[in-house]
């Protein structure tokens, strides 16, 4: 098998969809001839034409709003937001459109539209360009929301997204852009709502999102020399969440650490940590559920600053391993 | 692409359409007046709950769009939109159910008066968040272009709603598209409590069209074949090929924004005489088909007896079962 990039199996799967399905068509800024903002349309306008490929002025509401017109047509938009926190200007279209239209008109259309927001810090691009938000979508009946830690992922998860009937919020992390793995050349999907066991482990579950993933095997790398191993599971998907897994490993462990990028406050580790709270894994635990989570701040432009803002290796190695010790 | 001009010449009934076509539209305007006057009456004596927009005095907008366009057309509707229902051909009893929330409404209760969509027939529905649709308006019209199917779509906003951000990007985007799409203003003086001319600094909101390279018109939104020939117009246009068009009807809300509305922003007065014969577009279009005030009341009787009868069948249904309370979240 090759090793290919996160954007280049983006690409793969949006143009393996647009070849098999005529009604997949793409709508976004500067997606046509430049590429889109971190490349991932690159080439696709000459392959598909500027009819489906379609370049937008800067109208993220127009644009949200048209995929969801489209696909209660017919058709299988996938919009592109540049950056997940222009996402901010299209809400009423996500939010009040596309994941209401189709319970408030009694199950008469279908939205299956796929939202792609590249979100995430470690880019010096400071505040309004970094966030990670997906856990706003969560709380809204209607919609799934994906989150791909690495190409294959990518790939498959969203080839399953575009063939949904349902409106997505796909976040990609733009610091995962760039990595590599090994990514089957045909056409393939990963169902949603099916978590991954990354890596197994039998003295603590690490429940990671997105870019988390990568940052927690390699925070077991340097557990494992401690004689520390930790299981890592991947939801994959935050909504549907397959959280069966995430409750047998607790059971196996005894002890929880959930991490993502997003602001620790309110954020999806709390839910996550609230559902094995409120199943029968409480009663395996051995220590309080931990959480590594974003500062309650914006994200700052300095680099360092950045960089402490957001759960890094060595912080889920240090809770790790006061979780280890018993130390909490 | 003159934006103020407003139809000089009066057009004629027969230049527009048959006897027989004008006497169903009036009775459609009748059917929807009767319909309202009906909701508000429920709402008094506690029979629904939840709150409505009612059109009354407005009706001639309902039919004047409608007899311009071919029922393959795509129609978004706005929060103010039964007799628009109507004229478009929804089934009255799943109105009327809808209105009441009953499992047989056109959307299973789950939608309400605010939310009436009849996908098959085209309606795509009523939105509760002003000038939204206007965007949702655009992807058809991507899916029409890219079929080439000679659909167009008419989407409707509010003077209020004219004011929303996301009207002006989705003007523009259908207008660098030639998205095949009449954007209609439905401007009935008020936003709620604010009046049409202290909300905007312009005459007419068809003056916007020019931003956008699109012609706009605006029309006496009480007269229906003002209306017709306005929609007619802005149709060819759309159907050539030749991208978006606005078109604005200058009405006036009779009742109140709401339910809960106090009407402390006007007189009554001022409210009576749009309530005249004169001004009313129901006695209006009558006048014009040579009908007596004994034949709209006539007429008017019957609607209301179709309204009882929908009524029927409405309170005899089912409510929804609480056990598919979930059905419709996800596909």
């Amino acid at each position: 098998m090759r090793e290919i990039t996160y954007v280049e199996a983006l690409r793969e799967a949006l143009r393996q969809s647009m070849e098999k399905d005529p009604n997949v068509i793409l709508i976004g800024e500067d997606i046509g001839v430049y590429g889109g903002s971190f490349g991932v349309t690159v080439g696709l306008i000459d392959l598909f034409g500027k009819e489906r490929v379609r370049d937008t002025p800067d109208s993220e509401a127009a644009l949200i709003g048209a995929c969801v017109g489209a696909a209660m047509s017919g058709l299988r938009p996938v919009g592109e937001i540049m950056f997940s926190d222009f996402v901010v200007d299209a809400m009423d279209q996500i939010t009040m459109q596309a994941a209401k239209t189709r319970y408030m008109f009694g199950a008469q259309v279908t939205i299956p539209t796929v939202i792609r927001l590249p979100g995430g810090s470690g880019t010096g691009a400071a505040a309004q360009h970094s966030e990670c938000l997906e856990n706003w979508f969560v709380h809204m009946p209607g919609l799934k929301v994906v989150v791909p830690s690495n190409a294959y992922d990518a790939k498959g998860l969203l080839m399953a997204s575009i063939q949904d009937n349902n409106p997505i919020m796909f976040f990609e992390h733009k610091l995962l852009y760039r990595t590599k793995c090994d990514v089957p050349e045909e056409a393939y999907t990963i169902p949603l709502g099916k978590s991954r066991m990354v890596r197994e482990g039998k003295h603590i579950t690490v429940v990671a999102i997105s870019i988390m993933v990568s940052k927690a095997l390699e925070a077991a790398e340097i557990l494992v020399k401690e004689g520390i191993e930790i299981e890592i599971i991947d939801p994959r998907t935050l909504k549907p969440l397959d959280d069966a897994p995430i409750f047998e490993s607790v059971v196996k462990t005894g002890k929880v650490l959930i991490v993502h990028e997003a602001v620790k406050n309110s954020g999806f580790g709390a839910e996550i940590a609230a559902r094995i709270a409120d199943s029968p894994a409480f009663f395996y635990l051995d220590a309080p559920i931990k959480r590594l989570g974003g500062m309650d701040i914006p994200i700052p432009y300095n680099r360092y600053l950045e960089r402490k803002a957001v759960p890094q290796v060595e912080d889920i190695v240090d809770e790790a391993r006061k979780l280890a010790r018993n130390e909490f | 692409m003159s934006s103020e001009k407003a139809v000089k010449k009066q057009t004629k009934l027969d230049e527009v359409m048959t006897r027989d076509e004008a006497l169903h539209w009036l009775k459609i305007m009748l059917l929807g007046r009767a319909f309202e006057e009906n909701a508000e009456e429920l709402y008094n004596l506690g029979k629904t709950h939840g709150t409505m927009h009612l059109s009354i005095g407005q009706e001639a907008v309902a039919v004047g769009i409608r007899s311009a366009l071919k029922s393959t057309d795509y129609f978004f509707n706005t929060h103010r939109g039964h007799t628009h229902f109507l004229a478009w051909g929804g089934e009255l009893n799943g109105l009327m159910a809808e209105f009441m929330g009953k499992a047989t409404g056109v959307c299973h209760g789950r939608g309400g008066s605010m939310h009436i969509a009849d996908i098959k027939k085209n309606i795509i529905g009523s939105n509760g968040i002003l000038g939204s649709s206007t965007a949702l308006s655009l992807g058809y019209g991507i899916n029409v272009q890219l079929k080439k199917t000679e659909q167009l779509i008419l989407v409707i906003f509010g003077d209020g709603g004219a004011n929303e951000g996301v009207v002006h990007e989705s003007m523009n985007l259908a207008a660098i598209w030639k998205l095949p799409i009449i954007f209609f203003c439905e401007n009935n003086s008020f936003a709620m409590s604010m009046r049409f001319k202290d909300a905007v600094a312009i005459k007419a909101i068809s003056e916007r069209a020019c931003a956008y390279g699109m012609p706009g018109i605006t029309v006496d939104g009480n007269d229906v074949l003002a209306i017709n020939k306005a929609v007619k117009d802005a149709a060819d246009f759309v159907r050539a090929g030749k991208g978006p068009y606005l078109v604005e009807a200058i009405t006036y809300r009779v009742r109140g924004h709401s339910r809960s509305d106090r009407q402390n922003y006007r007189t009554r007065e001022e409210v009576k005489e749009w309530i005249s014969k004169e001004k009313d577009p129901i006695y209006r279009f009558a006048k014009l088909l040579n009908l007596s005030d004994e034949d709209v009341e006539k007429f008017g009787k019957e609607a209301k007896l179709e309204i009882k009868k929908a009524l029927e069948f409405a309170e005899n249904s089912p409510e929804p079962s609480i056990e598919n309370i979930e059905e419709g979240t996800y596909a």
